[in-house]
């Protein structure tokens, strides 16, 4: 039996997508840009795609952007958002459980010259909003907050958050990373006060390599990539036709049946949150009931190593993730984790299962199975 | 501009009613190594010499890093040749030969010739001192020096003429296949492809075993032995790697045995089960990446131990190098990048804090009886499991 459980780190395509990439590869190849019929084929697929991502969104379709994924996402909406208001202020702002692709581009510009602060988090991953209100100052110009933690499924108060910069100071520019809530969460960014929102293909069963940011028309960003101009000059490069209309095919799927899908996914969740916490010795991280993501479970196993039990899980054909790689040459122990304040022994010891709407009862009971009868054996060993 | 290769080969030359043997495998080797890049190329050997000629298009510096990998060859002449057409043609062809690979014409030259076709006009003496004129007269920069040229000019008059001047070194060592077979244990680190190496310089083939141990070892960590097999392939030809599944054999020993002896006994394990395949493969000898004292388990008293399980030879190239210079020939050869990345491989998990540095091997026997109900059947298991993939080459 094969279990796929890592769908945080990519998903399988819907068929349908799959259908219209091989369309717009081998037969509606046209670039978007050309002035004959083929360029006007091609581009009404950027058209219809940005329509149905605005409408998911509840935005204008001017408002999307399309990217080669969630990280250059959130590079494009932090430099260009940090560039364009620099005379306003220097002070930017984050959390500790950032992805990479934020936490980096925010330390490089700290290196530009803008003062970064970082927000610490509570014992399940959820930014301290007191702290927020504290390091709010007139001069602050943009607020970086992820949506859903891609490691442990903790979900932030995107409004609250939002009301609280934004009461402080109207201008600032919120971004929300949405890479592992698009597709998961209804996400209306005027009504809850985003500014800026990046999602990525991939997470949601379109093809990697693609991926959208929305920018609010009335905030400032200045481009990052430059080059032929498309897209307004904001992100040039000949668009990548298949990827995006894939996205918007995929866009369209994940949001159709929404409710039953999340109500699956968080049955899901429960049923593995409660089996994994019946055995002694795990520990589950972060937002373990609704409040959390209804996709993602992140679990502690008290004495074995993250990647022996990965490939121990891998043998029986299941497949996740490890929360931190901890080998004997070098330990790189995840920022989040830490900042959630996980034990030092547990620290090594984190797997992350995540699902989509294609993980069924059956393979979730099946990886519990594996996983009781692993367990002594594997804890023999340490 | 050149068309032909003149290669040099050193300590094979002076072999005696075998030398043959030791050329043809040389030609072999060259062919292998050629047959990997694009072009035509014919190997020959002519009158005690080895040729590679070229027949149409050929990428220069692709040519000569083959060659560079092929072992027993010393260096690597790109000769021009040209048909003979008597002696005005051969001086033209001469300058312009010297005018297109001596930019700087600051340089001392001696023009040294050979005449192996006897009814040419001239004799070796009379070609190389009007040679030197003509030159002379084209470059007035040059200057003749006959005891320390800068410049050797070889002018070879054969069936055509050879014209070389540049020596390129090649890597020396013996055409691999004149010297048998030997296994060489091979993990993930940085030591054992060096020793690999430095073994096959001397004319032998290798065949490898890496002891794999899922789920303490991803199979990127195999990938990784894998690679490192494929990149010392790339000097040693094609190398058949044996991959043995070692996880019940460590967790038996890991259970049963005093854990700072553990690795000390899987190691002697290890040996047994490489000479094992050694002798069922053919091949007459072990290989390790051992240097002593680098770590507990290759202290003197720790390859006392090691080596008793032992009946073949075992090869140990590295065992008086430091650390830095395996780390220098693994640079120069390629596989330091690989040997680098960080994945477990079986000999860092289960590692005790404090193994032993001077196994005694009365305890270590006394130790390895409390193996005795279930090790036979498990060393079995693991040499009837055994995955083998040949790595590296295009035949």
């Amino acid at each position: 039996m094969e279990v796929y459980l890592d769908n945080s780190a990519t998903t399988q395509v819907f068929d349908s997508v799959k259908d219209v990439v091989i369309k717009t590869m081998a037969e509606e190849y046209g670039n978007p840009s050309a002035m004959h019929r083929k360029g006007i084929i091609a581009e009404r697929y950027i058209k219809e795609a940005k329509e149905v991502l605005a409408k998911s969104l509840k935005v204008e379709s001017k408002e999307i952007f399309f990217t080669s994924g969630g990280t250059e996402s959130n590079n494009m909406a932090l430099i260009g958002a940090a560039m364009a208001n620099r005379r306003s202020g220097s002070r930017i702002i984050t959390t500790e459980i950032e992805h990479p692709s934020v936490k980096n581009t925010m330390k490089y510009l700290e290196e530009q010259g803008f003062e970064l602060i970082i927000l610490p988090v509570d014992k399940v991953g959820k930014v301290r909003l007191e702290v927020l209100e504290e390091v709010m100052t007139p001069d602050t110009i943009l607020v970086s907050v992820m949506y859903v933690n891609n490691e442990i499924g903790s979900v932030q108060p995107i409004e609250e958050i939002s009301s609280i910069i934004h009461t402080k100071n109207p201008k600032v520019a919120f971004h929300v990373d949405g890479v592992q809530a698009f597709g998961k969460y209804k996400i209306y960014p005027k009504r809850m006060g985003i500014d800026l929102f990046s999602a990525s293909g991939h997470k949601i069963h379109a093809p990697k390599g693609v991926g959208f940011l929305y920018k609010n028309a009335a905030v400032k960003v200045k481009p990052v990539v430059f080059g032929g101009g498309q897209q307004d000059g904001m992100r040039s490069g000949t668009l990548n036709v298949p990827g995006i209309a894939g996205l918007a095919c995929a866009t369209a799927e994940v949001y159709s049946d929404f409710s039953q899908k999340q109500e699956r996914l968080y049955q899901l969740k429960e049923k593995l949150v409660q089996g994994l916490g019946a055995i002694e010795g795990v520990r589950i991280n972060g937002m373990t009931g609704r409040e959390g993501a209804p996709h993602i479970v992140s679990a502690g196993f008290l004495g074995i190593r993250s990647e022996v039990l990965l490939h121990a899980l891998e043998d029986k054909g299941i497949y996740v993730s490890a929360g931190s790689a901890c080998s004997a040459h070098k330990a790189s122990v995840s920022p989040t984790l830490k900042a959630i304040g996980v034990e030092k022994e547990y620290l090594g010891s984190v797997i992350r299962f995540s699902f989509s709407e294609f993980t069924t009862e059956k393979e979730i009971q099946y990886t519990l199975e594996v996983i009781r009868e692993l367990l002594p054996m594997l804890g023999k060993y340490v | 501009m050149f068309k032909a290769f003149l290669i040099k080969y050193g300590e094979i030359g002076i072999k005696g009613k075998n030398r043959h043997l030791f050329e043809d495998a040389l030609v072999r080797q060259i062919q292998l190594a050629l047959n990997q890049i694009d072009g035509e190329f014919i190997v020959r050997k002519e009158s005690g010499r080895i040729y590679v000629d070229i027949v149409g298009e050929y990428d220069y510096e692709e040519t000569i890093d083959a060659l560079q990998h092929v072992f027993g060859i010393v260096g690597i002449a790109p000769m021009v040749q040209v048909e003979d057409k008597g002696f005005e043609h051969l001086a033209e062809q001469v300058i312009s030969y010297m005018d297109a690979v001596y930019k700087d014409k600051h340089i001392t030259f001696k023009v040294h010739s050979v005449r192996g076709r006897k009814n040419y006009p001239l004799n070796s003496m009379e070609i190389s001192r009007d040679m030197g004129a003509r030159i002379l007269a084209a470059f007035p920069d040059m200057k003749v020096d006959v005891h320390n040229p800068q410049v050797n000019l070889h002018i070879e008059i054969r069936q055509k003429i050879n014209i070389f001047s540049k020596v390129i070194p090649g890597c020396g060592g013996m055409p691999v296949g004149t010297n048998g077979k030997a296994m060489l244990l091979l993990s993930g680190g940085i030591d054992s492809p060096v020793a690999g190496y430095m073994t096959a310089k001397r004319g032998v083939v290798l065949e490898a075993t890496y002891f794999h141990a899922p789920p303490y070892t991803s199979d990127r960590a195999k990938q990784k032995v894998v690679d490192l097999a494929s990149q010392v392939a790339k000097y040693a030809g094609p190398i058949k790697l044996h991959i043995v599944n070692f996880t019940a054999i460590q967790l038996y020993i890991y259970e049963k045995c005093p854990h700072e002896e553990l690795t000390i006994i899987m190691r002697r394990y290890m040996m047994k089960i490489a000479q094992t395949l050694a002798e069922a493969n053919g091949a007459l000898a072990l290989i390790t990446g051992e240097s002593i004292g680098q770590v507990a388990s290759q202290t003197i008293h720790s390859l006392c131990a090691t080596n008793e399980v032992c009946t073949m030879p075992v090869f140990r190239p590295l065992i008086s190098f430091d650390k830095q210079d395996i780390v220098d020939i693994a640079l120069k050869i390629g596989t330091y990048e690989t040997s680098i990345q960080p994945f477990e491989d079986c000999c860092t998990i289960f590692v005790a804090k404090h193994p032993v540095t001077k196994p005694n091997l009365k305890i270590i026997h006394r130790s390895e009886e409390k193996l005795a109900e279930q090790i036979e059947e498990l060393v079995k298991q693991a040499l009837n499991t055994v995955e083998t993939i040949v790595c590296g080459g295009i035949e």
